[in-house]
């Protein structure tokens, strides 16, 4: 693992201690998670894609969900169109993360449409983690995220192109605990801001309620970007005046799992009493008074 | 060209001008409070909901996987220490890992 960060903190040799951890959590974060294209790899070959169009899917798509959305269809004998369609949808998540990343990162000129291909679930989230980790700054963030992208992109790749040529049989990336990486790692990044936002707190319970719910009625990805309904329900909540649907800001600190009935609820007593309401100030806590 | 090329390329340019368009978009679409508070939310609510999707999901079924379960325990009790991040990760892959080995799940 120290030969492997040796990279970027060479890169960042005069950038401050900051930069550095975040390229450093960066890239162990790359490295583990990429595994996971073995697996990408190996059933995209099994569902009847070739090597090379395994590769290039992971090569330009660089998103997961979407990729074994495709192969997914490919498999199934299915309609390609349909295929292509929800592979498609399932890459607006990493559109909403760009929304976020724009004003956070700050590329400007030809240099963003390289960033652009490196917005995935990993990268935003050690990216926004890093203000959360204590460590603000646009150096900190940019240095998180351009880390992620480079070695989550190089392990996925060369990950990709070995499951595909048959080195699927290795073993599960399962055996290896790789599995809980990614959700540890969420949980990691969104924890100081779960801990600290009662907005945050709420949003992130409802997102994941609603991607539970949906799973048994969605084919795989689709309940993720569904989630986004807690952020707009939390994002237009203070202005709809309860008609909103859903998830709300629950007013105690140990709020239970806002179902979305639940939610609204909530909502209401929040708004009458409105103490730390959803206002407009992002992060503003004893906002404006009322509504 | 057969269509599954067809399909495959599609698909890459697709997902690559959606990331594209969410880096553009021109700061004053999102000047407006209500506009920042979504774009600021979304990426918590769509992490939160791969936490939870990744930890119970299995395809279209939920499941619990004791392993992923305590690995994901071990991830919160190492943060609720305060550990940083990377010990956070590998307390909850050598959690998964142990209980994989020792047949859990």
């Amino acid at each position: 693992m120290a030969e492997t960060s040796a990279e970027p903190a060479k890169r960042a040799a005069t950038a401050p201690e900051p930069a550095k951890r975040a390229a450093r959590d960066g890239v162990a974060l790359g490295l583990a998670v990429g595994t996971s294209g073995l697996a990408f790899g190996a059933a995209a070959v099994a569902s009847g894609l070739s090597p090379a169009q395994a590769c290039v899917l992971s090569l330009a798509a660089y998103t997961g969900a979407s990729q074994f959305a495709l192969a997914a269809a490919v498999a199934g004998g299915g309609n390609l169109i349909a295929g292509t369609a929800s592979a498609v949808l399932l890459g607006s998540r990493n559109g909403l993360y760009g929304l976020r990343l724009a004003s956070l990162l700050g590329f400007r000129g030809p240099f963003r449409l390289l960033a652009a291909l490196g917005i995935t679930d990993e990268s935003t989230a050690v990216a926004l983690g890093q203000q959360a980790l204590g460590r603000p700054g646009r150096a900190a963030a940019r240095a998180g995220f351009l880390a992620t992208f480079a070695s989550l992109y190089l392990t996925w790749n060369a990950a990709t192109l070995a499951g595909a040529l048959g080195a699927g049989h290795l073993g599960s990336s399962d055996s290896f605990g790789l599995d809980v990486v990614g959700p540890a790692a969420f949980l990691a990044l969104l924890w100081p801001r779960l801990r600290d936002g009662r907005t945050e707190r709420a949003v992130a319970l409802a997102g994941a309620a609603i991607a539970l719910a949906a799973t048994p009625f969605f084919p795989p990805g689709l309940p993720v970007v569904l989630a986004a309904v807690a952020a707009l329900g939390a994002a237009l909540l203070p202005a709809a005046g309860g008609a909103g649907p859903g998830p709300a800001t629950s007013p105690g600190p140990a709020a239970a799992g806002p179902g979305t009935g639940a939610g609204a609820v909530t909502a209401t007593r929040t708004g009458a009493a409105c103490p730390a309401g959803p206002d407009g100030a992002p992060r503003g806590a004893g906002g404006r008074p009322g509504r | 060209m057969s269509a599954t090329w067809i399909a495959v390329l599609v698909t890459a340019v697709c997902c690559y001008a959606l990331k594209l368009a969410g880096l553009t978009v021109p700061p004053r679409w999102l000047a407006h409070p209500r506009a920042q508070r979504f774009a600021t939310l979304v990426p918590v609510a769509l992490l939160a909901a791969l936490i939870a999707v990744q930890t119970l999901g299995r395809g279209q079924s939920l499941a619990v996987d004791p392993a992923r379960l305590a690995g994901l325990g071990a991830a919160a009790a190492t943060l609720l220490l305060r550990a940083p991040f990377l010990v956070v990760i590998v307390a909850a892959a050598g959690t998964a890992a142990g209980l994989h080995a020792l047949g859990v799940a």
